[in-house]
């Protein structure tokens, strides 16, 4: 299966310039789907999981329009034909 | 030949650049634009020189990256610099300080990171390794963070020797006499304001330590409150405070080629954290901390900003220079050992760290 990835233009540059990827989840969870990233662009997926295995505080993922903090996290479903966004959250300064 | 002044800010890194024997500077910048740059360091043991930057990148977590081209470009690895082994469950927060090793260890170099951790690299900087010896310690439980986090955030190899000396908020000074194997609490003397007395075997907030040109073994500490010199390589701390008008800081740097001297940038504390009266100035030591005077010509009157303690270092030119950043994003340069500054940079991003290097 494959899902859409969305990706702020800040990480585009580390996915090849592209801001929309097609990626088959190594498992069909947001963690199945960024073990995928991580072996077709490492540093990219560095960027949204720290070496713990958790999201990085400032860095939301969103599954067909949810935040997947207010779901099940990294475990959060992902089906089929799914579209998963990355945002930077609103901190900054 | 020229000398190189490396400007980590809060938004990105800015190079000063001097051909005239640290006369007048050009500025290039920014370079990572928009990253925090909390450590710097300019390797020259190579062939060419290396940058070495700790980056945060904004959202985007924290590690190190490098150029070989003055910053013409920038590289990090696929795995990351500096990744906790998975069995720490731990995560890096923020990269406080990188070392380059002597040029008798050439690709050795140091980094002192958030979470309280030591790390060494062999490669140049490119991949670090956990120092076990100290993320393993029995007191690290015990090492809780300061305002700014729980880092190590100095890193001191022996010149000669295998002492490593390190320092951290809070923590104090540990020393290891076995490359990083294993370590030991040296704060005997040292206060910490915070805790009740009488002063812990570690836990103090050691803001940085630096060591003097003409012997190993003496270290001088700017403290949480305190100055303090120890001539046994922390065995004791004793007081060089007086004389100060403050005895609150964040930097302390020594001389690299002369003994004794040393500069502080006081600042009045607690709450406040401004220079006294208002008034920029750096305090230099010509006799170990038995005086001090005050030098700052070309530093700012009615100031309010502070200095952190990575944004003071010295170089390596004769007669040593001394260059301040501050957190309202101004650099000056002196080239007469702080006896008077000039502006080379103004309206930077908050200064967090500068490091100087004559290029071949």
């Amino acid at each position: 299966m494959s899902v859409e990835v969305v990706l702020p233009g800040v990480l585009a540059d580390l996915a090849g310039g592209e801001r929309r990827l097609q990626v088959e989840p190594a498992a069909p969870t947001v963690a199945g789907l960024l073990d995928a990233l991580a072996t077709r662009h490492p540093v990219l997926e560095r960027r949204i999981r720290d070496e713990a295995g958790a999201l990085r505080r400032f860095v939301n993922v969103y599954v067909d329009g949810d935040d997947v903090r207010f779901a099940a996290g990294l475990a959060t479903a992902v089906p089929a034909g799914a579209v998963v966004q990355v945002l930077p959250s609103v901190a900054g300064g | 030949m020229a000398d190189l002044l490396a400007i980590g800010t809060r938004k990105g890194l800015w190079l000063a650049r001097s051909d005239d024997d640290r006369r007048s500077w050009t500025l290039d910048g920014p370079h990572l634009l928009a990253q925090e740059v909390a450590a710097v360091a300019v390797d020259v043991r190579g062939s060419a020189p290396r940058l070495l930057a700790g980056v945060q990148y904004g959202h985007w977590g924290p590690t190190v990256t490098w150029s070989d081209d003055l910053g013409a470009s920038w590289s990090e690895t696929d795995e990351g610099a500096i990744r906790f082994p998975a069995d720490t469950g731990a995560a890096l927060a923020r990269v406080w300080q990188l070392r380059p090793d002597t040029a008798a260890r050439p690709g050795v170099v140091w980094a002192g990171c958030e979470p309280h951790s030591l790390w060494r690299s062999e490669d140049g900087g490119r991949s670090f390794t956990l120092v076990r010896g100290l993320w393993d310690h029995p007191h690290r439980p015990d090492w809780a963070p300061g305002f700014g986090g729980g880092a190590v955030h100095t890193v001191l190899p022996h010149p000669t020797g295998e002492r490593l000396v390190v320092a951290m908020s809070t923590g104090g000074v540990y020393v290891s006499e076995d490359g990083g194997g294993s370590w030991q609490p040296r704060n005997k003397g040292i206060g910490a304001v915070f805790l009740p007395e009488p002063a812990p075997e570690y836990g103090q907030c050691v803001h940085k330590v630096a060591v003097d040109a003409g012997d190993p073994d003496r270290l001088y500490a700017q403290n949480h409150f305190g100055v303090y010199r120890t001539d046994d390589a922390g065995g004791v701390w004793t007081s060089i405070a007086e004389g100060l008008p403050a005895d609150f800081g964040f930097p302390v740097v020594a001389s690299p080629t002369t003994p004794g001297t040393a500069w502080v940038v006081p600042l009045v504390a607690d709450a406040q954290r401004v220079p006294p009266d208002g008034r920029l100035r750096v305090h230099r030591t010509r006799d170990a901390g038995a005086t001090w005077t005050e030098l700052g010509a070309g530093l700012p009157d009615a100031t309010w900003t502070a200095v952190l303690r990575d944004a003071v270092c010295v170089d390596e030119a004769d007669p040593t220079g001394v260059h301040v950043g501050t957190r309202d994003g101004c650099v000056y340069s002196s080239r007469d050992e702080g006896e008077t500054f000039t502006l080379v940079a103004d309206h930077l991003p908050d200064v967090l760290c500068v490091r100087a290097a004559r290029l071949p």
